[in-house]
């Protein structure tokens, strides 16, 4: 949600085309995020709230030191805590910081069937508008990344804005601004995917992680919040990351295909009940001609 | 002049098809708004895209227990027949109103059983796809992927169904709208439409020693 100035580029249930949609940006923003710096401290969950407004609510506490198990439509950034087994026998703490992917192909937007709820601006973020939105949830169904949450209250979806706001006027995200290991980073997506690759060869070389590897998804267009992993080859360690995530074919069928036959259908249907109707009129009663049997 | 009349259909059938009727409408004004961006503009007509969207499953859980109410009431006489089966190979010649090389019928001829038979189908696929649309947060991903693809297939078929219907119930078979909102239909119609069914009903009057039919309303 903001009243951010930015060109948009794709608008969701949107008849026709989008106002920057043939307009180039000037550059895609992306948010880095090196889950093998990271501390696990939730200060950019603390700095997410506090710049959004939202208050600190009670945790969930579920044995790990994990906030709560999923984000919520007031906690739009998590961290997930996962002990995973070593082939050695010893424990290793996974810690991701869980949010809007900002996908360059957003399953949520496809899914959406109100006017202008969910835009992608022409930088690569995408954003929920909740005054176009009517809270259907379809952009549930359309994530491939269990983020967009109902305001139960309001009736809106809400999510991470990638702190459009800021980004708009200059500044990095809250959580980007907060961190202190710097284990999060914010630039163009060219520069950041640079500095991903750095550092996952760096891991490679030097720190015998031979799996290390950056988590930049194709089967969503990529996106705009792009990971460094230990092992890139098993993302589903990190708390439910998927390997190859997509927009699901369902919604694809739905959004696609399906609306053009459905279309085609319904339409052949009244006119060929109409041309039924030119061509053998109504059905009569004997002997009654066109008065049939009405009373 | 008057004809004499026969009653088709009783208050509690009538609520009922009417109860489903309107709630079906409502659900596929507002579900064509949700189905494409080219008809959003639909959610106008009910208040707006919210009030669409907090009313859609509402209208849905009535239009769901009004079809299972009317198979309480007409079950029975839905039941596929034999001359059902002799009918429906003779199909042609009801379309193109040659009634009188089709085998007499009951209270209802094979097209509404199907008809109804697949509202029946639907209502409770959409109602059962529908709870999943609805409270989406609380099922697993797999889960709303079927329901969304159940809902599609389950909705476009009603819809199918419901084009003919509207259009066989008011402007091609002359007289069954006119049943449907006051109950009676004149005793040739009957003879005509559903001889069998027709025929029934006469016996019971006159043994009922009522005379040939029930008075004509209004």
């Amino acid at each position: 949600m903001s009243q951010a100035i930015a060109q948009i580029k794709k608008i969701s249930g949107h008849a026709g085309e989008a106002p920057a949609a043939n307009m180039e940006p000037g550059y895609t923003v992306c948010k880095l995020v090196d889950t093998t710096t990271c501390i696990g401290c939730k200060a950019c969950e603390v700095a997410c709230l506090e710049w959004n407004g939202y208050p600190f609510r009670e945790t969930l506490f579920d044995n790990t030191y994990q906030t709560m198990p999923e984000t919520a439509w007031n906690y739009w950034n998590l961290i997930k805590f996962n002990e995973v087994d070593r082939p050695d026998g010893s424990v290793t703490l996974l810690m991701r910081k869980d949010q809007c992917m900002h996908c360059a192909e957003p399953g949520c937007l496809a899914a959406c069937p109100a006017d202008g709820a969910i835009v992608q601006y022409s930088n690569g973020i995408v954003d929920f508008q909740q005054a176009q939105c009517i809270g259907c949830g379809y952009c549930v169904s359309g994530c491939p990344f269990n983020i967009p949450k109902f305001n139960p209250v309001t009736r809106k979806m809400f999510k991470c804005t990638l702190c459009v706001d800021r980004v708009t006027q200059g500044l990095e995200p809250a959580c980007i601004k907060t961190c202190p290991t710097g284990c999060l980073h914010f630039g163009s997506k060219e520069d950041m995917t640079f500095l991903a690759e750095t550092r996952a060869k760096q891991l490679r070389d030097h720190y015998g992680l031979q799996n290390a590897g950056v988590y930049d998804p194709s089967g969503v267009g990529g996106t705009s919040v792009i990971y460094v992993l230990h092992d890139a080859t098993n993302p589903e360690a990190y708390g439910g990351l998927p390997k190859d995530p997509r927009i699901p074919w369902t919604v694809r069928l739905w959004k696609g295909p399906a609306k053009w036959i459905g279309n085609l259908a319904m339409i052949g249907g009244v006119l060929g009940v109409l041309l039924h109707y030119m061509r053998f009129g109504p059905k009569c009663v004997p002997g009654k001609e066109r008065k049939g049997g009405e009373a | 002049m008057s004809e004499t009349q026969i009653v088709r259909y009783s208050m509690n059938e009538r609520i009922h098809h009417w109860v489903g009727s309107l709630t079906y409408v409502y659900c596929l004004v507002t579900g064509l708004a949700f189905w494409s961006p080219y008809l959003f503009w639909l959610t106008v007509l009910v208040g707006g895209g919210p009030a669409a969207r907090f009313w859609h499953p509402w209208s849905g859980v009535v239009f769901a227990i009004s079809t299972m109410w009317m198979y309480k009431l007409w079950s029975r006489d839905m039941a596929v027949t034999d001359i059902d089966r002799i009918w429906s190979a003779e199909m042609k010649y009801y379309v193109e109103n040659q009634d009188e090389k089709l085998p007499p019928v009951g209270r209802f001829n094979y097209g509404q059983k199907l008809f109804f038979w697949i509202m029946l189908c639907g209502g409770v696929a959409l109602l059962l796809s529908g709870l999943g649309l609805w409270f989406v947060e609380s099922i697993a991903s797999v889960w709303r992927h079927i329901a969304i693809a159940i809902h599609v297939t389950a909705a476009l078929a009603t819809i199918g169904a419901f084009i003919i219907h509207v259009y066989m119930g008011t402007a091609m078979v002359r007289g069954s709208f006119n049943a449907m909102v006051t109950g009676t239909v004149s005793a040739s119609w009957a003879r005509h439409h559903h001889r069998l069914w027709y025929e029934r009903v006469a016996r019971r009057n006159e043994s009922r020693e009522m005379g040939p039919a029930n008075p004509a309303r209004g």
